[in-house]
């Protein structure tokens, strides 16, 4: 890596040997303590809120986050990906799907509470396997290298340019599906007054 | 590195093992989408922090793609959620026996 060296009036700045001087450290776990509670709070209440409107409004709390843990992890450009499709489309529509089906999901019936347990000590005990397997494997504790977002869209025009236009067919032939099956209409709805007739 | 690498891996699994909490205690199918995400959101994160431990570009463009296939699957799964609503007059999965031969 070259140095670059910055010429201010008055003083000289080695500017690849700025963050070292920086209390880069600390701040960061800071930061990724901050981002953990937010994110494992809000994923409590995406699963645990009984309003489905409000568990929606949580999953962007969780979205936000992760984008902020990727910024932490220096994948700046996945973490605006992940605030403009996330949070500004997939929750968009899951808001909207929410608010349209809100008549027929109004009588929201708790699980029993036994049920709720037996789920909650799987859940537990599958993150139990999963960190006893983490603290048991010696991570490589090398400099780790982000790659940059120029490699990124390089790569998705060479190498990965197959899967990458895979995914704009994918695309169309999901809106056409969705258009299909969301204004299909075969059945009334049970509860909806029929139209008088004649 | 700034923040170690098994502190990114508690943090995916605990949000992989809320996911799947939510999946096994939901009733409502939107529900179970949301904690669907929430499983996807921890595997991307598990992608970009291994990607950049081997400095490796394929990880964050595969999460990319993660990414968009979870944008695919969330108007696929509201589209039948919103016909379900309106053909068989319910969204909890456990009352859907529409299939049930």
């Amino acid at each position: 890596m070259e140095d670059t060296v910055v010429t201010i009036p008055g003083s000289t700045y080695n500017v690849a040997s700025l963050p070292s001087m920086l209390p880069v450290e600390p701040i960061s776990h800071i930061a990724f303590g901050l981002l953990a509670v937010l994110i494992l709070a809000g994923a409590g209440w995406v699963v645990a809120l009984p309003n489905l409107f409000r568990a929606a409004l949580s999953l962007g709390i969780v979205l936000v986050g992760v984008a902020g843990v990727f910024i932490l992890l220096e994948a700046e450009f996945l973490a605006f990906i992940q605030i403009l499709v996330y949070v500004g489309a997939i929750l968009t529509i899951i808001v909207f799907a929410v608010m349209l089906t809100a008549n027929v999901s109004a009588p929201a019936e708790p699980i029993p509470s036994s049920k709720r347990g037996a789920a909650a000590l799987a859940s537990l005990a599958m993150f139990a396997v999963l960190a006893g397997l983490i603290r048991g494997i010696a991570w490589p504790s090398g400099e780790p290298q982000a790659p940059t977002t120029a490699a990124i869209g390089q790569q998705l025009v060479t190498t990965l340019v197959l899967p990458f236009e895979l995914i704009s067919v994918l695309f169309v032939a999901v809106m056409i599906g969705a258009i299909t099956l969301a204004t299909a209409t075969r059945d009334e709805p049970r509860g909806a007054p029929k139209a008088p007739r004649g | 590195m700034s923040v170690p690498l098994p502190w990114i891996l508690y943090l995916s699994s605990a949000l992989f093992s809320i996911g799947v909490y939510g999946m096994l205690t939901r009733r409502h199918a939107i529900g179970l989408l949301l904690s669907v995400e929430l499983i996807l959101n921890a595997s991307v994160l598990n992608f970009v922090a291994f990607g950049r431990l081997y400095g490796n570009v394929h990880a964050q463009a595969f999460a990319l793609f993660i990414i968009a296939l979870a944008a695919c699957e969330a108007v696929v799964g509201l589209a039948i959620i919103i016909g379900l609503a309106r053909s068989a007059g319910t969204v909890f999965v456990d009352r859907l026996t529409l299939l049930k031969g």
